[in-house]
C-alpha cells in the first residue's frame, strides 16, 4: 500500500506546477490559515504533538515537545523561530524542492509555528549553495507580505510576523542548530555549549527554537487535515509521511514524499527504478544520510524505513537520504570519501574532532589501498570511539560511524584489501619507531 | 610531516569601496536584523564584496580591504570578520577564475561518476587540478563538498548554477558552451524533471495544475 | 547551594556554578587545556571530562553546571578512557620536540602527558605543519605547537580588550593569529606566554636562554609603574633571566605590563657599577673612599639650609627614609620628590593614593577620569577597568584628549580644564551619571598636576568627589594615579619640604630634576646613568629594584616588600646601606645598622609602614586640599606618559624596549575602535 496522491503533501515536489502564490493557493495552501491560528499557539502545539511528528532534519526529536520547551510568558524578550535549511547532510536533497517548488507551505508552515511559539520574527537560514532556491522563497515570502499573510496582522489574525531569509556560506556544520544561531549571529558556525538549550538562550541570547524545513512545511495540512490524518501514516511513534532522496545506483534516482515505516526495498523498487543491475546485485545502502552506518542487503531486504526499525538495526532514519550501493562499488572508498567529507566540514573546536577527523580520513585513505596492517583496523576502531561522544555537538559522531558500520559489515573486506597489497608489494613500509609523544 | 602552505603570489587591492550597487543591497541587508545585530549581516556583506570584485574585476573573490571594510561598516573587529570569511567556503580569499567549477566529489556524487565530471573539467577547461586556474584565467577547478542535489548527481555547480545528471561527454560541452560565451539553462542535462525519476514522474500525477 | 558528590566527597557549592569548580571544592584535580579561570569559558578541549552519574556521554566539567544531588566521578574508567583520548589526539600533531622548546618544564601538555599520555604513538601519518606568525616584538610563535585552545584569542578580546587575535580557517586547519600580519597593540602581550598552555607562544627575549629548574626564583614587586604588581624574579648566576607576575587578587590578579615584564635586559646596561668621582672637570674613576672623603670634603662648613636632598621616582622606602634622617642630621629640610613638578598634596594619606583600591573598581558603577591614559600608565589597573566595564552598567566620562582607544568605550566630555570646571561646578551633564551612582569614583592623573595649575586641578577633582557622592564613610572614590613605584612611599615619608634657593650641595637618589641648580655640587645615587649622572661632581652606585630588599608602595598606598634576586653589579651596593656608611664617614651615624632596624624607624616614621598590605577605607573628612578649583586654567590636559615603551631609566636602557618603542612607533593617540 503506498502513498496516494490525494495524501501528498508537498503536491509540487518536482516543480510540474506555478510555485507563485496564486498556484500555491489551487493546490489547498494558505487555505484558513487565519482560522487555524485563532485556535490559539495550545491548540497547535497539541495538534502537532498528537500528530506523532517527529523532526525531520535527522535527529527525529518530537516537535510538538520541542515547540512546548519555549516560555509560555514573553520575559521581555523576543522569541524566534529559526528555521534550518542549511541542508548538507550528503545524500539530502528534500528541503531543496520545498524552497524552489513549495515554497508557500514553509512561510505558512513559519507563520503557523511563530505563533505556536510566541515568536513575531522568523529567520530561514538557507545553504549558501542555493542561491537560485533561495531566490524562489525571498518571492515567495515578498508575495506573502503583499498579499498580507504575514507581516503586520499576518492573515488578518492579529498577529505580526516577520519572516526573513538568511544564506549561509559553505559549512555543514551550521545544520548543528546552536551552530546555525552562531552563524546567524555573524559567527564563525562553532556549535554552542548546551545547556542554554536554545528554547532558553538561542538567537541573540532570546528564547529559539531551530526546526528544519520540511518539519515546518508540513505542518499547515497537518493542521488542516487533522492529527488523526497524519498519525495514521506509518507505524507508531514513526508517523506521518516523508520525503525519501533515493540515489546512488539505482536506476532512476528521485526524490519522492512516501509513507513512513515503508519497506526499503519497495520504496527503491517503486520509485527508484530498482537497484541497478536488479536487488540480488545490492551491496549496501547507506539509510539515512552519509551519517547514518551502512546496512548490507541482508538487512536492506526487509527493513521498514522509519526511526525505530533501523535504530534496531543501529543505524537511522537520518534525514532519509537513501544512497544505494551496488556490487560494483569500492565501499571502502565510498565510506573513505565520506571520511574525507567530515575532515573537511569539522569546525575545529574539539579536539578530538579537529585532530582525530584527520586522522581517520588518512587512515581511511590507506585502507581503501590496502596499505595498513590488519592490526590498524582496530586502531582505527577505536579512534573512532575515542572520537565519539566526546565532542560539543554530534558531527563527529556522524563523521565516525559511517567508518564503525563499514567495519563492522565489511571488516573482511577490508582484510583482504590489506592482503592483496602485501601480496602485491610487500608490507607497507614500517614507520620510524617513535618515542612517547 | 606536512609543508605549511606556500602562499600563492596575488595582488590584494589597496583600498576598497562599496559602489553604489553595493550600497543599495547593503541598505536591504541590515534592516533585516535587529538593531545591535548588525553583525549578523557580515555573511551577506561578504557577498557583497564578492560580487563587487566579479563586477569591477571579473573575478568573485573577497581582498583584505573588502573584510576591512565590512568591520568597519558593522561596527566589529577586523580579525571577526576575516574568522568568518576564511571559515566559510564559500569566500574565495584569492583571486578566481571567470567561471568557478564547482564539482562535487561526496560520496552520492562520487558513485554517480563525479570523477568523470573531474576529467571532464580538466580535459576541456585545461586545469591541471583542484585550486587551480585555466591559464587563460577563464576557469577556477575547485572540490566541493555536498551540493545537496544528491538524485541528480553527479552535478558541476558553475558559479551559483548546477547543471545537474552529468557525464563525461556532457560536461565538456557544457564546459565549451562556457567557453563560448553561453550559459546553458541550469538543471537536468537529460531533461528530467528536477528531481523526479528519469523518464518522468511517478507520482503527483493526479494533482490538477492550475 | 547545590550538594554534589564527587568521588564518594559530598560538597556544598553555590548554584550555577560549573562541575569542575565543584570538583575542586572537593579537591579533586581535573586537567585542563582551554579553560582559565579569568575567561570565558570556551569547553573545546575536552580534557576535563569527568562522569555525571545517569550521563550517557562523559560531560566537560569546565561548561557544565551543578545540579542538586548531582554525583560526579572524575576517575572512572569512562573519565580515565575520554582523557587518554583527548591526550592522544592532542598529541598526534603537536611536535616532538621538547628538548628544544622554551615551554619544557613548565608544560601543562608536557605534564598532562606524563598522566595521560600513551609510552608510544600510534599515529603514522603526516604530521601537521603550521607557519609561524608575527605578533610583535615580545611574543615568539611556533605555531605548530599550537593545541588550539583558544586562551590566547580569549585574553586579547576580553581581557587586553585588542580584538586582534583569532582563529581562522576551519577543522585542523585552524591557525592562531592575526591574520593580516601585525604587532599586537596591547601593554599586556606578556601575558599570553604565561596563558598559552603549551609552547606555541613563548618570550622572545627568554628563547633557549634557561630552564625552569635552573633558575633561582624571588618574589618580588614590580616599580615600572605603580600599579605594585606581584612579580617572581627568575634569576641565574646572578642575573635576571625573566620576570614573571604572581596572583594577587587584590592587585594584579595574575596580569602584568611588559615594560615591567621585559625591560630587566636594561638592567645589564648603562649601568653605574662603581663610584666616580669629578676632577678636574671630568668624571674618574675612584673607590669607595674617595668618593665619600669627596662628598665630606665638599660639606665641610656648609650650612644646612644650603643643602638639598631630591628622591626619584624610583627609589624605595628605606634608602628614602636613610636620605631624609641624613638630612635631618645634616640640618636640611631641602626635600623633594616631586621631581616632575606634580601638584600633589602630601598633608593627608587620601590626597595622593588611589583610595578606591585597585579590586574596589569591581565595586564602583561609575567612572570619571581625568588627565590620565590608564592604558599606558597602569596597564593592569585598566585591565581592571576594562572588565568593571565589560561587566556592565559602567559608564565611564573621560576628561582628556580625545580619540584615545582606552580599549572599552568610554564618554569623551572634554579636553581640558574647562570641562574639569563645569565637572567641580555640577552643571556638566556627566554629573547627573555620577550623582545617580551609588559608588561612583573619579582617577587623577598625576600628569594633570604637573601643570602651572596643578594645585587648582587637585582642589577641582576633590571638589568634584566630594560633591557627586564619592566621598562617603563607607566608600571612597578619589583616586590618585601615580606613575612610579617609589613615588608614593616618598610622600609617606614627608619628602616633600621644597628647596630653598642657592643650594651648595644637592643630593639626588636616583632623581632627574629638569633643572639643577648652577654651580652646586650635586651627589648622584642610582643605578643608571643618565642626564643628571652626568652633570653628578660624584656617583655613587646604587641597586636597582631587583637587587635590594626594600619596601615599596604602590598607588593604592599599598605596602609590599620586594626581595633580593641577584647582588648589584660591580660595586654598586644597597642604598640604605651607601647612606648608612656616608654617614658614618660624616660622623652622622644613622641610628640603625640591619633591615629591621631601619624597619622599625620607617614605622615610626609613618605607621603604614608597620603594616603591609591595603586597608579599604572610606573617607570621614571631606574637606579638600588646598588650591581654588576655579583657578583651573582652560588648557588641555596633555598625558605625561608619552612613550610607554621607555618612561624610566630601566626600560631606556633595555633593548627590548628600544625595539618596541621602534616597532610600536612614535607615540601617538590611537582612534578609538567603538
Amino acid at each position: 500500500m503506498a502513498l496516494s496522491d490525494k495524501d501528498r503533501i508537498f503536491t509540487n515536489l518536482y516543480g510540474l506546477h506555478d510555485w507563485r502564490l496564486e498556484a500555491a493557493r489551487k493546490r489547498g495552501h494558505w487555505d484558513g490559515t487565519k482560522a487555524l491560528l485563532e485556535k490559539g499557539r495550545d491548540w497547535i502545539i497539541e495538534e502537532v504533538k498528537n500528530s506523532g511528528l517527529r523532526g525531520r532534519g535527522g535527529a527525529g526529536f518530537p516537535t510538538g515537545l520541542k515547540w512546548s520547551f519555549m516560555p509560555k510568558q514573553s520575559d521581555g524578550r523576543p522569541h524566534y523561530l529559526v528555521v534550518n535549511s542549511d541542508e548538507s547532510e550528503p545524500g539530502t536533497c528534500k528541503d531543496r524542492d520545498i524552497l524552489r517548488h513549495d515554497p508557500h507551505t514553509l512561510v505558512e508552515g513559519c507563520l503557523i509555528a511563530g505563533v505556536a511559539m510566541g515568536a513575531h520574527a522568523g529567520y530561514i537560514y538557507v545553504r549558501g549553495e542555493y542561491y537560485n532556491e533561495h531566490l524562489v522563497l525571498q518571492a515567495a515570502i515578498d508575495e506573502a507580505y503583499a498579499a498580507g499573510l504575514i507581516g503586520p496582522n499576518a492573515c488578518g489574525s492579529g498577529w505580526d510576523f516577520d519572516l526573513y531569509v538568511h544564506r549561509g556560506a559553505g559549512a555543514y556544520i551550521c545544520g548543528e542548530e546552536t551552530a546555525l544561531i552562531e552563524s546567524l549571529e555573524g559567527k564563525k558556525g562553532m556549535p554552542r555549549l548546551k545547556p542554554p538549550f536554545p528554547a532558553a538562550v538561542g538567537l541573540y541570547g532570546c528564547p529559539s527554537t531551530v526546526n528544519n524545513v520540511e518539519t515546518i512545511a508540513v505542518v499547515p495540512t497537518i493542521l488542516r487535515r487533522g492529527a488523526a490524518w497524519f498519525a495514521g501514516f506509518g507505524r507508531p511513534k514513526n508517523s506521518g509521511t516523508k520525503i525519501f532522496c533515493i540515489q546512488g545506483h539505482v536506476n532512476k534516482p528521485c526524490n519522492v514524499e512516501e509513507e513512513m515505516s515503508i519497506p526499503l526495498r519497495e520504496l527503491i523498487e517503486r520509485h527508484a527504478g530498482g537497484v541497478r543491475g536488479g536487488w540480488d546485485n545490492l551491496l549496501a545502502v547507506i539509510p539515512g544520510g552519509s551519517s547514518t552506518p551502512m546496512i548490507p542487503k541482508s538487512v536492506c531486504d526487509d527493513v521498514l524505513m522509519d526511526f525505530d526499525a533501523l535504530r534496531e538495526h543501529r543505524t537511522g532514519l537520518g534525514t532519509a537520504g537513501v544512497i544505494v550501493m551496488d556490487k560494483s562499488t569500492d565501499l571502502i572508498k565510498a565510506i573513505a570519501r565520506l571520511s574525507a567529507f567530515y575532515k573537511h566540514e569539522s569546525c575545529g573546536q574539539c579536539t578530538p574532532c579537529r585532530e582525530g577527523m584527520g586522522w581517520v580520513k588518512r587512515m581511511m585513505d590507506r585502507m581503501v589501498e590496502g596499505r595498513a596492517e590488519v592490526a590498524e583496523i582496530d586502531v582505527l576502531e577505536q579512534v573512532t570511539r575515542q572520537i565519539e561522544g566526546h565532542t560539543i555537538c554530534a558531527l563527529a559522531d556522524g563523521g565516525v560511524w559511517p567508518v564503525q558500520g563499514l567495519i563492522r559489515h565489511f571488516r573482511p573486506l577490508m582484510e583482504e584489501r590489506i592482503a592483496a597489497y602485501k601480496a602485491a608489494k610487500g608490507s607497507p613500509e614500517p614507520t620510524l619507531p617513535m618515542a612517547a609523544e | 610531516m606536512t609543508t605549511p602552505d606556500t602562499p600563492v603570489a596575488f595582488e590584494q587591492p589597496e583600498s576598497f569601496a562599496f559602489d553604489a550597487e553595493s550600497e543599495a543591497a547593503i541598505e536591504k541587508i541590515i534592516k533585516r536584523y535587529p538593531p545591535g545585530r548588525q553583525a549578523s549581516a557580515v555573511i551577506p556583506l561578504l557577498y557583497v564584496v564578492q560580487r563587487q570584485m566579479k563586477r569591477q574585476t571579473g573575478s568573485a573573490w573577497v581582498p583584505e580591504k573588502g573584510m576591512d571594510a565590512v568591520a568597519a561598516r558593522l561596527g566589529m573587529a577586523p580579525i571577526r570578520v576575516y574568522e568568518v570569511a576564511t571559515f566559510y567556503f564559500m569566500f574565495n580569499m584569492k583571486p578566481i577564475g571567470t567561471y568557478h567549477l564547482q564539482v562535487c566529489g561526496t560520496t552520492p556524487c562520487w558513485l554517480r561518476g563525479s570523477d568523470e565530471v573531474f576529467r571532464a573539467c580538466k580535459d576541456a577547461a585545461q586545469v591541471s587540478g583542484y585550486g587551480q586556474t585555466s591559464a587563460d584565467g577563464m576557469f577556477t577547478l575547485s572540490e566541493v563538498e555536498c551540493m545537496g542535489a544528491c538524485v541528480n548527481a553527479p552535478i558541476l555547480c558553475v558559479d551559483d548554477d548546477y547543471y545537474e545528471d552529468l557525464d563525461y561527454a556532457r560536461t565538456v560541452a557544457l564546459i565549451e558552451a562556457l567557453r563560448r560565451g553561453e550559459r546553458p539553462k541550469p538543471g537536468s542535462m537529460i531533461g528530467r524533471q528536477t528531481s523526479a525519476p528519469e523518464g518522468g514522474p511517478l507520482v503527483l500525477t493526479e494533482i490538477p495544475g492550475e | 547551594m547545590a550538594k554534589v558528590t564527587v568521588d564518594g566527597i559530598e560538597v556544598e557549592v553555590p548554584n550555577g556554578v560549573s562541575v569542575l569548580q565543584a570538583c575542586e571544592a572537593a579537591g579533586k584535580e581535573i586537567p585542563r587545556f582551554c579553560y582559565h579561570e579569568r575567561l570565558s569559558v570556551a569547553g573545546n578541549c575536552r580534557m576535563c571530562l569527568v562522569e555525571v552519574e545517569k550521563a550517557p556521554k562523559p560531560i566537560a566539567s569546565c561548561a557544565y553546571p551543578v545540579a542538586d544531588g548531582m554525583k560526579v566521578f572524575t576517575d572512572s574508567e569512562m573519565v580515565r578512557k575520554g582523557r587518554r583520548g583527548v591526550m592522544e589526539f592532542l598529541l598526534i600533531n603537536h611536535p616532538l620536540d621538547c628538548p628544544i622548546c622554551d615551554q619544557g618544564g613548565e608544560c601543562d601538555l608536557q605534564d598532562q602527558a606524563m598522566a595521560y599520555g600513551l609510552d608510544k604513538s600510534r599515529y603514522k601519518e603526516e604530521k601537521r605543519v603550521v607557519t609561524d606568525k608575527y605578533m610583535g616584538p615580545l611574543i615568539k610563535t611556533i605555531m605548530t605547537r599550537c593545541i588550539q585552545c583558544t586562551r590566547c584569542v580569549r585574553f586579547a578580546t576580553e581581557v587586553a580588550g585588542v580584538p586582534e587575535l583569532g582563529a581562522t580557517n576551519r577543522g585542523e586547519n585552524m591557525e592562531i593569529g592575526t591574520y593580516v600580519e601585525k604587532a599586537l597593540t596591547t601593554e599586556l602581550s606578556g601575558n599570553l606566554i604565561d596563558i598559552c598552555p603549551v609552547g606555541a607562544l613563548t618570550s622572545r627575549p627568554y628563547a633557549f636562554v634557561s630552564r625552569p629548574w635552573e633558575l633561582r626564583k624571588t618574589d618580588s614587586v614590580d616599580v615600572l609603574d605603580a600599579t605594585g604588581t606581584n612579580i617572581r624574579v627568575d634569576a641565574r648566576s646572578g642575573e635576571v633571566l625573566r620576570i614573571l607576575p604572581r596572583t594577587n587578587d587584590d592587585v594584579n590578579e595574575e596580569w602584568m605590563a611588559d615594560r615591567g615584564r621585559f625591560s630587566f635586559d636594561g638592567l645589564k646596561r648603562r649601568r653605574l657599577d662603581r663610584p666616580w668621582v669629578r676632577k678636574d672637570g671630568k668624571l674618574q674613576p675612584a673607590s669607595w673612599g674617595e668618593a665619600f672623603a669627596a662628598i665630606a670634603a665638599r660639606l665641610k662648613g656648609v650650612p644646612g639650609e644650603k643643602i638639598g636632598a631630591v628622591a626619584g621616582p624610583l627609589a624605595d622606602a628605606e634608602a628614602t627614609l636613610a636620605l631624609r634622617d641624613l638630612m635631618g642630621a645634616l640640618g636640611s629640610r631641602n626635600l623633594e620628590c616631586r621631581t616632575d613638578g606634580a601638584a600633589v598634596d602630601a598633608s593627608r594619606r587620601d590626597f595622593y593614593t588611589f583610595n578606591t583600591g585597585i579590586a574596589g573598581i569591581e565595586d564602583a558603577d561609575a567612572l570619571l577620569i581625568i588627565g590620565a591614559n590608564p592604558r599606558t600608565e597602569a596597564p593592569v589597573i585598566n585591565a581592571r577597568i576594562r572588565k568593571r566595564v565589560v561587566a556592565g552598567g559602567f559608564p565611564v566620562g573621560f576628561v582628556g584628549p580625545r580619540g584615545l582607544n582606552l580599549t572599552y568605550a568610554h564618554d569623551w566630555l572634554g579636553e581640558g580644564g574647562v570641562t574639569l570646571r563645569a565637572l567641580a561646578q555640577g552643571s556638566h551633564r556627566f554629573n547627573e551619571v555620577l550623582r545617580a551612582a551609588k559608588k561612583p569614583m573619579l582617577i587623577l592623573g598625576r600628569g594633570a598636576l604637573t601643570r602651572p595649575d596643578g594645585a587648582a586641578v587637585l582642589a577641582a577633582a576633590w571638589k568634584i568627589a566630594a560633591e557627586n557622592n564619592m566621598l562617603q564613610p563607607e566608600w571612597h572614590g578619589f583616586n590618585l594615579l601615580h606613575h612610579f613605584g617609589g613615588q608614593v612611599a616618598a610622600l609617606d615619608l614627608g619628602f616633600t619640604g621644597g628647596m630653598a634657593a642657592g643650594l651648595e650641595v644637592l643630593f639626588l637618589l636616583g632623581a632627574e630634576p629638569t633643572q639643577l641648580p648652577d654651580g652646586a655640587f650635586v651627589v648622584y645615587q642610582g643605578h643608571h646613568g643618565e642626564a643628571a649622572a652626568g652633570r653628578a661632581d660624584v656617583i655613587l652606585p646604587g641597586a636597582a629594584y631587583t637587587e635590594k630588599d626594600a619596601t615599596w608602595v604602590n598607588t593604592e598606598g599599598r605596602v609590599q616588600h620586594g626581595r633580593l634576586a641577584v647582588y648589584p653589579p660591580g660595586e654598586a651596593r644597597e642604598d640604605w646601606k651607601i647612606l648608612r656608611a656616608l654617614s658614618e664617614l660624616l660622623g652622622r651615624r644613622l641610628p640603625y645598622d640591619t633591615l629591621d632596624a631601619l624597619r622599625a624607624k620607617l614605622a615610626e616614621a609613618n605607621p603604614v609602614f608597620a603594616g603591609r598590605g591595603f586597608v579599604p577605607h572610606g573617607c570621614a573628612d571631606s574637606s579638600g586640599p588646598a588650591g581654588d578649583p576655579a583657578a583651573v586654567s582652560d588648557a588641555p590636559f596633555a598625558l605625561t606618559v608619552t612613550n610607554y615603551w621607555q618612561a624610566d631609566p630601566i626600560s631606556r636602557a633595555s633593548p627590548t624596549m628600544a625595539e618596541c618603542a621602534r616597532v610600536y612607533g612614535a607615540p601617538q593617540a590611537r582612534l578609538a575602535a567603538e
